[in-house]
């Protein structure tokens, strides 16, 4: 298990919700690619990526960007 | 020789075989009566608990988790305080659902010596201060007139009614935490980032336990937790029960101590009948070993695992040399694709992707450009679901991929070594749900 560095966001996809849209990836694409029937890829693999601060904005717009709420952004501490 | 103590299916002295003690009676003539077990008070466990901690015991439905610290975080974890802090109860499941279809040993369990996991729901459901208590068999189970018979025998003795449920037999049901959705909402699908020992049903702290684990703390109420690691390997002690077949004269279900050798596994079922190419480990969610790695080997989560394999619930299963590795591999690979729930990409599309790749493997059309291709889906499967059953499949096919080398470049050469056309793994009977195929249709 990794343990976040401390004030690090992390994106985390429900793949449960997740329907494909792809809107995320278009958001930014520097953490998150699709697959071939564009479900979302993340750069490290898994369901959690650590969003460095110069993406943050770029993450907030891909939660919002997505239309069925399937990803979330937390700030460890 | 290894000295084998059988002690969930003690064997009858006459015929050798596990004794049937579905009658009350019998079975306190055979274990004894229960004795009472203290139940959790004001936050804490019952007294159980450190027997059940010093014994070592560890879940047996496939995750080898420590029994005694999943119990502890169901009564103690901070969430599980807040949730018993405003009057929620406790909750047990004992599982028992046997998803996995090589798997037979809580069918065996429960059909010779049931009154052993009652007993053991019921020592489990004090010790966390649980108010009710289910045991999960899958629906049109055979189990299910014995187990309302045994269940009838017992009402008036146990401290809170058990009460059998049948969620659908779908092999992800019997998932930890679908079970606890279909206990609680009727739903057996997964839910994805559940804790049921936090938050399980309706909201409670939920120990989901499979029905061997219970059996075993049922006999540790009696002996105490040093006498159950008494037989064993430290690490992973007791006894367990492994679920044997394939190439094997007798298949069914034979109790080892752990760490057993796994040669002496085979030859309690009268030894292999021919030549052996792999062995199937863990199940249809498990891991394809070689027949020298796995022979060479003894029976215990490590061991088995530094083989290549993986020990799961019990599962060690024999593939003959006569039967093709890929139509085997590609048949189940395609009815896992349709046991899934369809909740998440790599099910829905990926699973019935690489099971069509494996399949024209199979069938000698497929290229190396194919084979890679497969390989590279099957990386892109892993850990992005939102349970096991898309990881495990991925590496029920890779590992086979891995030890069936030879013979998968055979195919891409467009030959085939096998002489047998009959199938070897077992599918269940009436359950070749139709595929979900991507696509419009389904979307």
């Amino acid at each position: 298990m990794n343990h976040p560095r401390p004030g690090l966001s992390k994106l985390h996809l429900d793949p449960t919700v997740c329907d494909a849209h792809g809107f995320c990836a278009e958001a930014l694409p520097e953490l998150i690619s699709l697959d071939e029937w564009e479900f979302p890829v993340f750069i490290s693999g898994g369901l959690t990526v650590e969003v460095p601060h110069e993406l943050i904005g770029e993450a907030k717009r891909a939660v919002s960007a997505c239309p069925v709420l399937a990803l979330r952004l937390s700030k460890e501490d | 020789m290894t000295s084998i103590t059988p002690r969930l299916l003690p064997p009858d002295p006459v015929t050798g075989r596990a004794l049937d003690l579905r009658s009350l009676s019998a079975h306190e003539a055979h274990f004894g009566p229960a004795p009472g077990v203290a139940v959790a008070t004001k936050g804490r466990p019952g007294s159980l608990i450190d027997e059940i901690s010093a014994s070592g015991l560890r879940g047996r439905g496939g995750g080898w988790f420590p029994t005694a610290r999943k119990m502890h975080a169901v009564v103690e974890s901070a969430a599980a305080r807040k949730a018993l802090s405003s009057g929620r109860k406790t909750v047990v499941i004992a599982n028992a659902m046997e998803g996995e279809p090589a798997s037979s040993k809580d069918a065996t369990l429960l059909s010779h010596s049931p009154h052993l996991v009652i007993e053991g729901i019921q020592a489990a459901a004090a010790t966390i201060g649980a108010s009710n208590a289910y045991l999960a068999v899958h629906r049109g189970s055979p189990l299910i007139p014995i187990l309302d018979e045994v269940l009838a025998q017992r009402s008036g003795i146990d401290r809170i009614p058990v009460e059998l449920i049948t969620p659908p037999a779908r092999y992800v049901a019997s998932e930890e935490s679908a079970l606890t959705h279909w206990a609680g909402d009727g739903e057996a699908t997964p839910v994805y980032g559940a804790r049921p020992f936090q938050r399980g049903m309706n909201g409670r702290p939920t120990l989901v336990q499979n029905a061997e684990t219970l059996a075993h703390i049922a006999l540790i109420a009696r002996n105490g937790g040093a006498w159950f690691a008494s037989a064993g390997v430290p690490d992973a002690p007791g006894t367990t029960l492994v679920s044997v077949g394939g190439a094997v004269a007798q298949h069914g279900v034979v109790e080892v101590a752990t760490g057993s050798p796994v040669t002496d596994i085979l030859n309690r079922c009268g030894g292999a009948t021919g030549a052996i190419q792999g062995f199937l480990t863990g199940g249809y969610g498990g891991a394809w070993v070689s027949t020298t790695a796995l022979q060479t080997t003894t029976w215990a989560p490590d061991p088995v695992r530094e083989a290549g394999g993986v020990i799961g619930a019990g599962i060690l299963w024999a593939l003959g040399s006569q039967h093709c590795p890929l139509e085997e591999i590609a048949r189940v690979a395609m009815w896992m694709a349709g046991e899934s729930a369809g909740q998440c990409g790599p099910c829905r599309f990926g699973l019935p992707t690489v099971a069509d790749d494996l399949a024209t493997l199979a069938g000698r059309q497929g290229s190396t450009q194919d084979l890679h291709r497969l390989n590279e889906r099957l990386a892109l499967i892993v850990n992005r679901g939102g349970c096991k059953h898309p990881d495990g499949t991925a590496r029920f096919i890779s590992t086979g991929i891995h030890t069936f080398h030879a013979e998968v470049a055979h195919h891409v050469n467009g030959h085939c070594s096998a002489s047998s056309n009959h199938f070897a793994l077992p599918i269940p009977a009436g359950r070749a749900v139709p595929v979900k195929r991507a696509g419009k249709d389904f979307r």
